[in-house]
């Protein structure tokens, strides 16, 4: 198996694009902390870039990259190997190629520039991050043999978690705002990992808003160590569920 | 004439007949209650050190009570310690502790009745009930004394320094803690508290109701369980106060609720869920205040009027302001506001465009507050950037017509 | 050594193998002809396991290859369209499927040489044409000297001298007591080759005869000639 990651990962280096990635964060991220005067406005640039980016790209790349692997899938088919080690190969080689691109490019400028519980909270975030959306890109190219499909099905699901959720999220907050809400919204802020990952950063970051009026529930539940851990441990659910189920219509899967 | 030489007389003769009674295992006077009840008017009790438990004493005459290496006067948890029902008593020096507890009468370490030109300086004082207690007193000064108290539910203890129906009081230099006010003014006037450090008091830092044309100045106000509260009161002036790190739900770094004719200069508000929450209040004027790292900077209700805001510096809030109306009756001006991004083309530190400091999710946030949890999702900042673009739901007139490019040197 | 019982598949509505009964012995080689859309291909892959059938069990060298991959290590395949990594030269591809087969002992390397792959090792998969690609494939079919070779459509798409040296590479191996499955469309190529004949049509399987039984039953040598008379029998 560790060949196969090593196969696949040289492969995704000579694809200029995981390169071209990890320069536009990485100019990004050291612009965000060399231009603004404080380390906060760096670090919320950087934020953006994990809600929004980290996504988008990982989704997207790992899609494509998923379709165009097809070839080398049947290849290796015809050999002697499970069926799960060449997805799950596929799932690594990916995961270490995009998160190595999100640690060189954001990672080293957080480690220096931002303040240490919060600079590695969000290394830890963004790579997860970065993984949950590898992991939707499995599921999503797996459900659809006809790549513009697949790809369309990845953009409409980054779409759906970074934009259309908030929105939705807003939308029942003030059709529900005479009721006390806020125990259910922690319930639902768990069905998007991006929301997670937002007030896991944010709770790190911005406490004194996050006090206010609701924000206390919210500290209470996220702010604790079990919080913290239940937080952590459904974005790692984000990640095992779609990837799993993948695998399990990848097994079932005739090419 | 004669009035006036018999007054002399009457003076000197007090002076010359002003002794000093020693208090100790060593001395006559093994306890406070027999020297007081030998001393006269104008007489220096000087209390070695040592532990007195002597229940109540009240002193009833106009005494210098003082210390030497700080004895103890305890209360047992049954009687109020020191109780002072005479003009012109000076004490100093004490360690005063354990007082009772009782809601009706309100005990305290020191309390202080009907009386005038008191002075309390130089004592620790610890769990007590109330610490040192003022009423229907006038030109007392309590001065450079240490009160603390063990944490407890507010119904269990009573505020540092409490003062009601008084007027012409200096509270000065104090370090008060652990209580549930730090600073209590009811219906006092004409009063001065000045450099006091209030900090993780239960409830309020300072809580000042009905208390016309006083002043508080550099005052430290930090860690309290709901800041600092000014009610109902007319000519207050607050300058170079600090209001640090008042956390939680309905936390505020200043309250200000029904306040009218006062002025509110160079403070700092740091690290406060909100820096000042205004409402029902005319014609202050806050100005050259720092506004730094607050959840609000500032949240000013539609009920207010007429304020003027200036020459404030707000830097790094997540709201500078929010408001819970449309109506604006308060003027903005020549304020810096970090979040700005217009420009200076004549180079006069003045911004070309104006600045509208009320965010749209800060009105949203304000309307429905759970909506803190998208705060900073892509949503939020679409809805914003669209808003600065198109206001419609934000109040148009909300405005600082000169916002300052650089910050005000403070 | 290959057995399939009952083997069935449906994609979607539509039955590509119906009921499949065969059985396949060493040495035989085994040509599977039909018309396009009969379930070859199909048959082939279930084989390999790259389709799962929906009923049936296949036998491989008397175990179930359901949930099994190691049995692929007796099997060289050579798809029809070979489809290889497009960033990778031929070089890479071949070293990374040794390196993955982890099996350097026995290596079979008449074909590489004869194609003269050798030289071309640099060319990356995207610029070759189709008949080097087939090239490629045939290589690697025969590298690791498999017990079992399953061909798609060998020789099509390679010029006539590949093409010659491939048979000629085949006939070899079935001396050597291999089973060879072909599918072919080119039925004059199998003349020499084959020993089995397989007609599949719409998903099932119209005969599987040895050829010299074949022929003797009709009478003519060539095995198109063998086929059409036997269809014109049917009718």
């Amino acid at each position: 198996m560790n060949r196969i990651i090593k196969f696949i990962i040289l492969d995704i280096l000579k694809n200029k694009i995981v390169l071209a990635y990890t320069i536009l964060l990485a100019a990004f991220s050291w612009s965000a902390f060399s231009l603004e005067d404080g380390s906060t406005k760096g670090v919320l640039t950087i934020l953006n870039i994990i809600l929004l980016i980290v996504p988008l790209v990982s989704i997207l790349f790992a899609t494509i990259y998923i379709y165009n692997s097809s070839e080398f899938i049947e290849l290796l088919l015809s050999q002697p190997i499970h069926r799960n080690k060449i997805w799950l190969s596929l799932f690594i080689g990916l995961s270490i190629s995009l998160l190595s691109a999100f640690l060189i490019a954001a990672g080293i400028p957080l480690i220096l520039f931002a303040e240490s519980l919060v600079g590695f909270m969000m290394i830890v975030v963004g790579c997860l991050i970065s993984t949950v959306f590898i992991a939707i890109a499995f599921l999503s190219s797996i459900l659809s043999r006809d790549k513009a499909k697949g790809i369309g099905i990845s953009i409409l699901l980054w779409l759906y978690f970074a934009l259309l959720f908030d929105g939705l999220v807003l939308f029942l907050l003030f059709q529900f705002s005479d009721y006390p809400i806020e125990k259910m919204m922690v319930g639902i802020t768990a069905s998007s990992p991006i929301d997670l990952a937002r007030i896991l950063i944010l709770l790190h970051l911005n406490v004194s808003a996050m006090m206010g009026y609701s924000g206390a529930i919210f500290k209470d539940f996220f702010g604790s160590n079990l919080g913290l851990f239940i937080a952590f441990m459904l974005l790692i659910c984000w990640i095992l569920f779609p990837f799993l189920l993948s695998l399990k219509i990848f097994n079932k899967k005739d090419l | 004439m004669r009035v006036l030489l018999f007054s002399i007389f009457l003076f000197s003769s007090f002076i010359i007949d002003a002794k000093t009674l020693l208090i100790g295992n060593n001395y006559f006077y093994k306890k406070i209650k027999l020297a007081l009840n030998d001393a006269v008017n104008g007489d220096t009790i000087i209390v070695e050190k040592g532990f007195y438990k002597e229940g109540n004493i009240v002193i009833d005459k106009s005494v210098f009570l003082l210390g030497k290496d700080f004895p103890v006067l305890d209360g047992e948890k049954k009687f109020e310690v020191l109780t002072v029902k005479a003009n012109y008593v000076t004490i100093k020096g004490f360690i005063i502790q354990h007082s009772s507890y009782a809601v009706l009468d309100d005990p305290g370490g020191i309390k202080i009745y009907n009386s005038s030109y008191v002075t309390i300086q130089n004592n620790q004082l610890f769990d007590n009930f109330f610490g040192i207690y003022i009423q229907e007193s006038k030109h007392c000064i309590v001065k450079d004394n240490k009160i603390s108290a063990l944490i407890k539910t507010e119904q269990e203890i009573g505020n540092g320094v409490h003062c009601w129906k008084s007027d012409s009081l200096q509270i000065i230099g104090n370090n008060i803690s652990g209580n549930r006010d730090g600073i209590y003014f009811e219906f006092v006037t004409n009063s001065i508290i000045w450099r006091n450090i209030s900090c993780n008091n239960l409830r309020y830092g300072l809580h000042f109701m009905f208390s016309h044309n006083d002043s508080y100045i550099t005052n430290i106000f930090k860690n309290n369980g709901a800041g600092v509260a000014v009610m109902f009161t007319k000519k207050v002036t607050m300058m170079n106060n600090t209001f640090e790190n008042n956390w939680g739900d309905s936390s505020y770094g200043l309250l200000l609720k029904d306040i009218s004719d006062s002025y509110i200069a160079t403070n700092k508000f740091y690290n406060n869920t909100s820096g000042i929450y205004i409402e029902g209040s005319n014609r202050l004027l806050i100005e050259k205040n720092i506004f730094e790292a607050n959840g609000w900077g500032m949240k000013i209700q539609a009920s207010c009027m007429d304020n003027y805001i200036e020459k404030n510096n707000f830097i790094g809030n997540t709201f500078d302001v929010s408001t819970n109306g449309t109506l604006v009756l308060n003027t903005f001006n020549e304020n810096y506001w970090d979040k700005y991004e217009g420009y200076d083309l004549n180079k006069d530190n003045v911004g070309d465009v104006p600045y509208h400091p009320l965010s749209l999710f800060s009105v949203i946030v304000e309307n429905c507050p759970p909506a803190m949890l998208i705060y900073r999702s892509f949503i939020v900042t679409l809805l914003d950037k669209s808003e600065k673009i198109l206001p419609s739901l934000t109040p148009e007139n909300f405005i600082d017509n000169k916002p300052l490019m650089r910050a005000i040197k403070l | 050594m290959i057995e399939l019982i009952n083997v069935s598949k449906k994609f979607g509505r539509l039955s590509v193998l119906n009921n499949i009964n065969l059985l396949f012995e060493e040495g035989q080689c085994v040509a599977l002809i039909g018309p396009n859309g009969c379930g070859k291909t199909t048959l082939i892959k279930s084989i390999l396991g790259m389709v799962l059938p929906d009923g049936g069990d296949i036998i491989f060298k008397e175990k179930n290859i359901k949930n099994d991959f190691e049995y692929r290590k007796n099997i060289g395949y050579m798809p029809q369209i070979g489809r290889y990594p497009e960033n990778m030269s031929i070089g890479q591809v071949i070293e990374m499927i040794k390196n993955i087969r982890q099996s350097n002992n026995n290596i079979d390397e008449d074909l590489l040489n004869q194609f003269q792959l050798n030289q071309m090792f640099y060319k990356q998969m995207r610029t070759l044409s189709g008949g080097t690609t087939q090239k490629v494939s045939a290589t690697l079919a025969f590298l690791f000297n498999p017990d079992v070779l399953i061909l798609d459509e060998p020789t099509a798409g390679l010029d006539p001298l590949s093409s010659e040296i491939l048979k000629e590479k085949i006939l070899k191996e079935k001396q050597n007591g291999k089973l060879i499955l072909i599918t072919s469309h080119l039925l004059s190529e199998l003349d020499e080759l084959v020993s089995h004949l397989i007609f599949m049509q719409e998903g099932k399987i119209n005969f599987y005869q040895s050829i010299e039984t074949l022929k003797r039953e009709t009478g003519e040598d060539k095995i198109s000639k063998v086929i059409s008379k036997i269809l014109k029998q049917q009718n």
